[in-house]
């Protein structure tokens, strides 16, 4: 008689766990759709990759498009431009004006490769002379504000909101940003267009 | 909590003595799911937990779209195809939100008359059935504002009808609709809120759900029977009860479980089949769909306001004892409104001494009837305001104020009730026999 | 006896459901698609011949300003092949507040040009089914009937016309009312599909109808396979309520424990 209760019991309770378990992920299967609605949704998501149609941008120009909601620079430079770009490296070489040795650039393997002006510059198009492209983020290391181009003491870009001083090849050179200016994804579609993310 | 005598929560270590002094919570919680129940509840005791489910399905789901949805005009309806196209899962929590209203309204029609058949509105219940029926209101509320929210044919002119039901009140009645509208017609200012009050509703909904629970567990559950749990001590009460943990929650879930299978079928395979294909057109102020219909839970009421024309001699004898003062229109109004008050009054307009309608031979009649009569008023409500749907809706009408005004009232004195068991325990042993005597008769009829 | 009541419950909302678009019935064909039932799937070749039949006919004069380009490539086209098809398309941009090249993040351009109406949710503003005797019930295996009341209308046109109030009105037997002011679109072999699939006037309207459906509710499959999981789910879970409630409540009801 107890033999047969004890079976009884182990039923028993295998019946309830069983119960209990279909209960819970049913109820966690009920929870997953509420908490992934707030993930970003299909039409945001298709935005974090923007082709971008840089065949207007001519030497010494720049455009500057919204990704992800904030602003990239795409800069065309001159030759002259390149040339210069060259000797800041070599003075960055040098140890003048250092405060990140990081390339910063999201394209390369190696996160820790350093930030000469090839690592920072997007590899050209066939035909077009080398590092005559820059691509790169639109938003100051230091507080989040956008560095006006064409200024500051290195030609580059100048943060206007505490005094950040970004060399040619976005290089924080002076002032208070700790970092040089983040590379984002991007790559050459074709020889006109430009794939960000 | 006052009531049927029963064991109650003791703290026992330091931390749930220290708890208590200060809160006694989980004494409260306690009490409110060991509450004794009646062990002769059949299933039509199921609805009141679905209900419960409802309002949180729709609470959660309705905070969700709440994320992705805009309030504005030009903006509303798309805001809906972005949530149907772009966010993740959204087209599924918008279905279950929508369908999630005729759930709550299937059960809610289910748990009122639940409530009708076995008399469960008579004292000492009557505040329960009076926060049950405002509950009902703000839910009718509620469902309609949030059918305004997707800014389609329909929820503009359903807006537009129903708001102007307001201005049929003589002589404040269009200032009220101005105010309600917040401009001379339905737009912008309407549309927020709309949003708002169907937000705040629901928080209402759930405080007069606590009153609700809190009322009936202070009287104790009515029964099939009808008959009262035994209170003079607790091994008596203990003969008619079970605790409702695990008793009742695990049978309420089985139901849950259920029905929640049904209205996933439904989500899933046809989740447009009780709405209107107006509403997936863009609300347009200048053109008018052919046939506006309310949504299906309204549409008894609809049919009652539709019933009373100028031809009806009721109406005109209003018009004139008033003066003119209570016209057609209006009258349609306090017919539809007097609809639900009368049976708001059913505790006091019923005068019979039996609660239960399973010892009410002549009872059982009308109430069927009456149930008849409301599925006749929700299809009328969906037909043309033409013959011979008009004559049928003002009969099918008629009735419905004549089970609560006249019927009601009669029958106590007329009828004569058949002999009702002594307690609970006593029905509950008539149907599961206290030997094993019922061995061979597994299929014995439960107590439905 | 709640039995009764419950039944009588399903089929009152049957009657409401139906009755909804009770009277002026015109006749809508009963086509058959492959996306009906519980089971129904799209049938992608189809819904790539009905973007063919809308973009060169139907987007002349009806826009689809609620679907977004890039869902194309849902129906199995390539990223660069929906970037091209964007580009047939100029849209406004309030960025620029200048109209530029269209692209897969786009959507299809608003077309108020005729004053046609917009077809993004035509096959769900239109109902084509509400049996058997008026429950829509039927709807579970058949769908709503809105892509049937598109192809019926393409394919209702019994070439009669009459001019009213200045407006050319064209019978159609499919049209509540029976006359419509949009002349016949397609007479069939309007288009060239490269899979050789037939364009004859039935196959086209059905094609194009097909398409309609899917820019209506794009996300049909998922919502059928989210049902199947919810029901499934449900389903094992009454089971294992149904065996615990019994076993709980045997020692009240005073039976023996199986």
């Amino acid at each position: 008689m107890s033999h047969a209760e004890d079976h009884e019991g182990t039923r028993r309770d295998f019946l309830y766990y069983a119960a209990a378990g279909a209960g819970v992920v049913t109820t966690g299967a009920a929870v997953w759709p509420m908490v992934n609605q707030m993930n970003p949704s299909a039409d945001v998501r298709a935005l974090s990759t923007i082709r971008v149609d840089v065949s207007g941008v001519a030497p010494g120009t720049q455009l500057t498009v919204k990704w992800l909601g904030k602003p990239v620079f795409i800069r065309h430079r001159t030759e002259d431009e390149i040339a210069e770009a060259q000797q800041q490296e070599e003075a960055f070489a040098a140890g003048q004006n250092v405060v990140d040795t990081n390339a910063r650039n999201a394209n390369l393997a190696d996160s820790a490769a350093p930030a000469t002006d090839a690592n920072r510059t997007l590899p050209s198009p066939e035909g077009q002379p080398a590092q005559a492209w820059l691509v790169q983020m639109g938003v100051c290391t230091h507080l989040g504000c956008v560095p006006l181009g064409n200024a500051g003491d290195f030609g580059g870009w100048f943060c206007p909101c505490h005094g950040s001083h970004y060399d040619l090849a976005g290089r924080i050179r002076k002032g208070p940003a700790p970092e040089n200016l983040p590379v984002p994804p991007a790559e050459w579609v074709d020889d006109s267009t430009i794939l960000l993310g | 909590m006052a009531g049927i005598p029963h064991d109650h929560y003791e703290p026992k270590t330091g931390g749930e003595k220290w708890l208590h002094s200060r809160l006694p919570i989980v004494g409260l919680l306690y009490d409110t799911i060991m509450i004794p129940t009646p062990k002769n509840l059949n299933w039509m005791w199921v609805w009141g937990i679905i209900l419960t489910f409802c309002l949180v399905l729709q609470i959660a789901t309705g905070v969700v779209l709440v994320m992705h949805y805009t309030p504005h005009v030009d903006l509303a309806f798309a805001s809906i195809e972005h949530i149907m196209r772009n966010v993740n899962g959204g087209h599924f929590i918008r279905y279950l939100h929508m369908n999630g209203a005729s759930l709550f309204f299937v059960a809610v029609y289910a748990h009122i008359f639940r409530g009708l058949y076995y008399g469960s509105y008579k004292a000492p219940r009557e505040v329960t059935w009076i926060i049950g029926m405002l509950i009902y209101l703000c839910m009718m509320g509620t469902a309609f504002m949030g059918y305004v929210l997707p800014w389609g044919q329909m929820s503009f002119w359903g807006a537009t009808v129903i708001t102007g039901l307001f201005g049929a009140i003589p002589f404040i009645g269009e200032p009220i609709q101005t105010w309600l509208l917040g401009g001379p017609a339905v737009d912008n200012a309407t549309l927020n809120r709309f949003f708002s009050l169907h937000y705040l509703l629901p928080m209402v909904i759930a405080a007069l759900v606590a009153l609700h629970i809190w009322a009936f567990h202070t009287t104790g559950n009515n029964n099939p029977t009808g008959v009262e749990v035994r209170r003079g001590s607790k091994a008596e009460a203990e003969k008619d009860t079970v605790p409702f943990w695990p008793y009742y929650v695990i049978k309420d879930l089985l139901a849950l479980a259920v029905i929640l299978a049904i209205f996933f079928a439904i989500v899933g395979f046809m989740p447009n089949y009780l709405g209107h294909p107006d509403n997936y057109i863009e609300a347009n102020p200048l053109a008018t769909p052919a046939h506006i219909v309310p949504e299906w839970y309204f549409l008894p009421f609809y049919a009652i306001l539709r019933a009373f024309t100028s031809d009806v001699w009721l109406v005109q004898l209003a018009s004139f004892v008033t003066g003119g003062i209570i016209d057609a229109k209006f009258f349609g109004v306090l017919a539809m409104f007097g609809a639900i008050i009368v049976m708001a009054l059913a505790p006091w307009l019923d005068t019979s001494s039996v609660r239960s309608g399973r010892y009410r031979p002549m009872f059982k009649w009308w109430f069927w009837l009456l149930v008849i009569d409301f599925f006749a008023l929700m299809w009328l409500g969906a037909m043309p305001a033409e013959e011979p749907y008009a004559s049928f809706s003002l009969i099918a009408s008629a009735y419905w104020f004549a089970y609560f005004l006249v019927i009601l009232p009669l029958l106590g004195v007329i009828e004569k009730p058949l002999a009702q068991p002594d307690t609970i325990e006593a029905d509950f042993d008539a149907h599961y026999p206290p030997k094993d005597e019922a061995k061979g008769a597994g299929a014995a009829t439960p107590a439905e | 006896m709640f039995k009764k009541l419950t039944l009588a419950a399903l089929v009152a909302f049957g009657l409401a459901g139906g009755a909804h678009a009770a009277g002026g019935e015109a006749h809508v064909e009963d086509f058959k698609f492959s996306f009906e039932g519980p089971f129904g799937t799209w049938d992608q070749n189809q819904l790539q011949r009905g973007l063919k039949v809308y973009t060169e006919i139907c987007s002349a004069c009806h826009g689809l300003q609620y679907v977004p380009l890039r869902d194309l490539e849902k129906l199995g086209y390539s990223e660069e092949q929906v970037i091209a098809y964007a580009a047939n398309f100029e849209v406004f941009d309030p960025e620029l507040d200048d109209f530029r090249t269209a692209k897969p993040t786009d959507h299809f351009p608003a077309n108020t040009a005729a004053g046609a109406p917009d077809l993004s949710l035509m096959a769900k503003a239109r109902a084509g089914f509400h049996g058997p005797y008026g429950l829509g019930i039927n709807q579970m295996f058949k769908g709503m009937g809105g892509a049937e009341y598109i192809a019926s209308l393409l394919t209702g046109y019994t070439g009669e016309e009459k001019t009213e109030a200045g407006a050319t009105l064209y019978e159609n037997h499919a049209f509540p009312g029976g006359w419509i002011s949009m002349a016949p679109p397609l007479y069939g072999e309007d288009t060239e599909f490269d899979d050789g699939h037939s364009n004859s006037l039935h196959h086209i309207s059905a094609d194009v109808a097909a398409f309609l459906m899917w820019t209506a509710e794009p996300k049909m499959m998922q919502r059928q396979q989210a049902g199947f999981v919810g029901v499934f789910f449900l389903v094992v879970l009454s089971v294992l309520l149904y065996l615990v409630n019994k076993r709980l409540w045997a020692p009240i009801k005073r039976k023996p424990t199986a």
